[in-house]
């Protein structure tokens, strides 16, 4: 045997990171896609906005039961993963428990610990499994949310029961273990909830238990890993895309949308041209006004997409959606990263090259009747626990509609006609803006 | 009792300034119902001897309707033409009844140039108490039961939540908040453009819903600040056949009403 558990431990850690290296490397590549956001700006007031609403979780309290059980689950992730550490440690250096002797009786405190976060993630789980498929929230069976939607998000938590018991059962069989004082299992740990699992393994042999003990290790470790690359294909890439997506987040007064500076320099030229060349010349004109695919929308924006863990309260808060129509505000974010991925694909298969596939973000995943239902109320925006910013898309791709193809709602034309001719959405004269000072 | 409305135009030809400029808006200008909330503010402009003029015939639209309605173009076209005849007075200050031309004056006016200080009537009447001038007793609204319904682009798009309800609170009313409101204020229907088109195919109008809260709360006013939204509200009302029961008014209007003006 020697040294071959080290090496193929060593393998697993090669291949497992280096398939997640790979994965983020393409989201990072799909992501820049995008345009330039403008958003390197105000460092402090950034990192500020991400360590209070991503780190600090500040917009989760809206809904207090749910803000408890995913706190639970976010500290248990976080601290239990310090765990991981002694654990890849063993596994590269053929040891067993490094940490304990060097921590003493902080490592009990410790271990405890961690096997009191467990149960508590464990019955987090079962809670939010509860919520999701006997209680039936509402915003969890919406119709974008059907198929994969759904089985991802049951995924993960059956992923999470499985790690949790593995880890218990581990220290389980590691406890009776060092109570038989079997080589190498040094007297190390508290197993303040594992201890109840010990009866299912007592009566088993040396060796049988020492198999199982290294079958839970071996198993619990390869788990991770396999998690850790479930999230590429999942809604689960919250846990790391929203840290840097609160940091990039828009810090601006909701109400101001963005203004299209190249637009500015051929209004500018229309109405002042003397003024006009006073304005800095755009570095490349604009080829397209507003957004029909993935590659108008900003980094920023694509960013969103991969952030969105689908919790709906998005779509539950929009008046739209309220009222039956169809927009979602949390379809837009899933269709843009469905639509993303299927770019990035398309990349991959042509080697580097995106290839024209005849399909866009605008009617082959997002309808015009989505759009034009938006009232941009930004409830969205506000629910949004990661700062995502549906409306900004919805706006953008509204701009296509209207400036590049004439395709606003018959009503909108007559309106916009309006302001054109006498500067109000209604066909009242400008002449006529005083007379209510004389109406009874 | 008739207003004094002094326009820009004519305080130059005076050689005069005004120490504020009320943006009056389309809705403002134009529509019957929004015309009362005009008329209401003015005459609280002059009842406390305010320093104001209009723009009259040299307003024109913000453009927020055509930003929303995604034509970038046709707002800025707007937008810089308004911003030139602003910066030709010298205008530093603006106050406005309208929630969506408050925003875009505030947030998207800045970028293209047209840097004012921009108040919501609301921000603008609580400050004339603050000084003095306005004094609001209850009147016949004293222990009136008033829910107050928050305008989008007033309330989640700029913060302001506060000072509609303070004034409200000034008059002595029992103030009751809906079952959304504040950062969770549901939309009347009417933003995004959607005032000027019908909504997409659903199973209800988003005012109905809206209105159903308002009404929930057995309120017997529904303060609004928005005239966009007193519309939808007023729509709703009609449609569950409630007029007569409840009242929907600007808190303008509440204030001139209370001070008998």
């Amino acid at each position: 045997m020697g040294y071959l558990p080290n090496f193929i431990f060593l393998c697993l850690l090669i291949f497992g990171g280096g398939f997640f290296t790979r994965n983020i490397l393409r989201i990072k590549r799909n992501i820049l896609l995008g345009k330039e956001a403008g958003r390197n700006d105000q460092k402090s007031e950034r990192w500020k906005h991400m360590v209070r609403v991503a780190l600090g979780q500040s917009k989760m309290g809206v809904k207090p039961v749910a803000a408890a059980l995913h706190l639970v689950v976010y500290i248990g992730f976080i601290l239990i993963n310090i765990e991981l550490l002694e654990i890849i440690l063993d596994g590269l250096l053929g040891t067993h428990r490094l940490f304990a002797p060097l921590l003493g009786s902080i490592y009990d405190f410790l271990i405890g610990s961690f096997e009191i976060l467990a149960l508590l993630v464990l019955i987090a789980v079962i809670f939010f499994w509860t919520r999701r498929n006997l209680v039936k929230i509402e915003r969890f069976w919406k119709s974008e949310m059907k198929g994969w939607p759904k089985r991802d998000a049951d995924y993960i938590l059956y992923f999470e029961v499985v790690l949790m018991l593995l880890f218990l059962s581990m220290n389980a069989t590691d406890a009776l273990l060092q109570q038989q004082a079997a080589e190498s299992y040094i007297k190390a740990g508290s197993f303040p909830v594992s201890q109840f699992l010990t009866p299912l393994f007592e009566g088993l042999g040396l060796e049988a238990l020492i198999l199982l003990e290294r079958s839970f290790w071996w198993a619990h470790i390869t788990g991770i890993i396999i998690f850790l690359n479930y999230l590429y294909y999942s809604k689960h890439l919250h846990i790391l895309l929203a840290f840097p997506n609160t940091f990039y987040a828009n810090l601006d007064s909701q109400g101001k949308f963005s203004i299209d500076t190249d637009i500015k320099r051929e209004v500018m030229l229309m109405l002042f041209p003397e003024k006009a060349a006073t304005e800095p010349e755009s570095s490349s004109p604009p080829d397209k006004f507003g957004a029909s695919d993935v590659f108008d929308l900003k980094w920023t924006q694509l960013m969103n997409a991969y952030s969105c863990t689908e919790c709906g309260r998005c779509t539950e808060v929009c008046p739209a959606n309220q009222t039956g129509k169809k927009l979602s505000p949390r379809k837009i974010m899933m269709d843009t990263r469905d639509r993303l991925e299927e770019v990035g694909i398309n990349i991959n298969v042509n080697k580097g090259v995106f290839e024209d596939d005849q399909k866009q973000l605008l009617n082959d995943y997002i309808s015009p009747e989505e759009l034009w239902a938006c009232t941009s109320c930004n409830a969205c925006v506000e629910a949004c626990p990661v700062a995502i910013d549906p409306l900004s898309i919805i706006m953008d791709m509204r701009q296509y509609l209207v400036m590049e193809q004439s395709a606003a709602p018959q009503e909108l034309n007559a309106m916009m006609g309006n302001i054109e001719n006498n500067g109000a959405p209604w066909p009242f004269s400008n002449q006529d803006r005083l007379q209510w000072i004389n109406e009874k | 009792m008739s207003v004094e409305v002094p326009t820009l135009a004519s305080l130059q030809a005076q050689g005069k300034k005004a120490a504020v400029v009320f943006w009056v808006g389309c809705a403002g200008s134009f529509d019957d119902r929004a015309k009362k909330i005009t008329k209401a503010f003015v005459k609280i402009l002059n009842h406390t001897q305010t320093s104001f003029a209009v723009l009259g015939t040299e307003e024109s639209c913000t453009g927020d309707p055509a930003k929303r309605a995604g034509n970038e173009f046709l707002f800025q076209m707007q937008a810089l033409q308004n911003i030139s005849t602003l910066d030709s007075y010298g205008v530093t200050k603006i106050v406005t009844t309208c929630p969506h031309c408050f925003n875009t004056l505030k947030n998207e006016y800045p970028e293209l140039g047209g840097h004012y200080k921009v108040m919501h009537h609301t921000q603008f009447l609580k400050s004339l108490i603050k000084e003095g001038s306005l004094k609001v007793e209850g009147g016949s609204y004293k222990g009136k039961r008033i829910t107050y319904h928050d305008p989008c682009y007033l309330g989640r798009a700029n913060k302001i939540f506060e000072a509609p309800r303070d004034l409200i609170k000034k008059l002595d009313a029992e103030l009751v908040e809906m079952k959304a409101c504040k950062t969770k204020g549901l939309c009347c229907g009417a933003g995004g453009a959607q005032m000027f088109k019908d909504a997409e195919e659903g199973d209800k109008e988003i005012n109905i819903e809206r209105t159903e809260q308002a009404l929930d709360t057995q309120a017997e006013i529904i303060a609004a600040a928005c005239p966009f939204c007193n519309t939808m509200m007023t729509d709703g009302i009609k449609n569950k056949k409630q007029e007569d029961e409840v009242k929907i008014m600007d808190v303008a209007e509440l204030i001139a009403n209370a001070n008998n003006l």
